[in-house]
């Protein structure tokens, strides 16, 4: 049995190049600041533009928290990342949910963007742990991470 | 989404945790989790029952043998959360992707 991926198309106005290059080289310019797992605000996002390469966070402080890794990176069409945070939202380096990117040119200039966030039942062993741990399920876990992005 | 109370007692059990974060990794008959483990077949079996009735595991016939693996439900809520997230930082990119940009100085 598995999980179905996370699955999301969008269409920018945009060159497969720009949309890449603003994907992976930017960042920090337009991902949500309250989704973070790092102990203070990001101030940037870094994706190092290699296979193996890592992808992280790092605060005003210099502080770097990981996130994952690139598994496969083919610029401007696609690159795919190892999402390795997990249902307690902390970096585990033995968790790979993998996230693939597609940049699509398309003759009237605009670029269609496919996401999908895949393997997301390997979150199961961690997400049961939590649950022990915290004796309530997973309501008071999903409480508790917004009260943290909020605060 | 919430685990069922339960599904919380089943894995206050150290055995039970032990056979749940296997079949996490990957489904398996209860002989090959019998081998990994210092606990008896029978054993097993019992506490893949008390797993099953908690709604954690799912079986399902494989000839002879029962395959067990877990039942993905309580990682339903993770999935609603990325979901959305997707959602939101992708709106998030097209605007970012599709301003101007600034012209060099």
């Amino acid at each position: 049995m598995t999980i179905a991926p996370v699955v999301k198309q969008i269409s920018v106005k945009a060159a497969p190049e720009r949309a890449f290059q603003a994907f992976t080289a930017n960042t920090g310019a337009w991902w949500p600041k309250t989704h973070t797992i790092g102990k203070a605000p990001f101030e940037t996002v870094v994706l190092e533009p290699r296979v193996g390469g890592r992808w992280y966070e790092r605060a005003a402080d210099g502080a770097e928290t990981n996130w994952g890794k690139v598994l496969a990176w083919d610029p401007p069409r696609g690159v795919t990342l190892a999402w390795q945070i997990s249902a307690s939202w902390a970096y585990d380096p033995d968790l790979i949910t993998e996230l693939e990117l597609r940049f699509e040119g398309r003759d009237d200039g605009t670029t269609r963007v496919s996401l999908e966030h895949r393997h997301l039942e390997r979150l199961g062993a961690n997400a049961a742990a939590v649950a022990e741990q915290l004796e309530n399920g997973w309501a008071p876990i999903m409480q508790l991470f917004v009260e943290f992005v909020g605060a | 989404m919430t685990y069922r109370a339960d599904g919380l007692t089943a894995l206050g059990d150290g055995t039970r945790r032990a056979i749940f974060e296997r079949l996490a990794d990957r489904p398996r008959a209860v002989g090959e989790l019998a081998r990994d483990l210092p606990v008896s077949r029978p054993a097993v079996s019992q506490h893949l029952r008390v797993l099953k009735e908690a709604g954690l595991v799912d079986e399902t016939p494989d000839g002879a043998r029962r395959i067990y693996r877990i039942d993905p439900r309580g990682i339903g809520a993770m999935r609603d959360w990325l979901d959305q997230h997707w959602d939101q930082a992708l709106a998030a990119f097209k605007d970012f992707v599709e301003t101007p940009e600034e012209p060099a100085p």
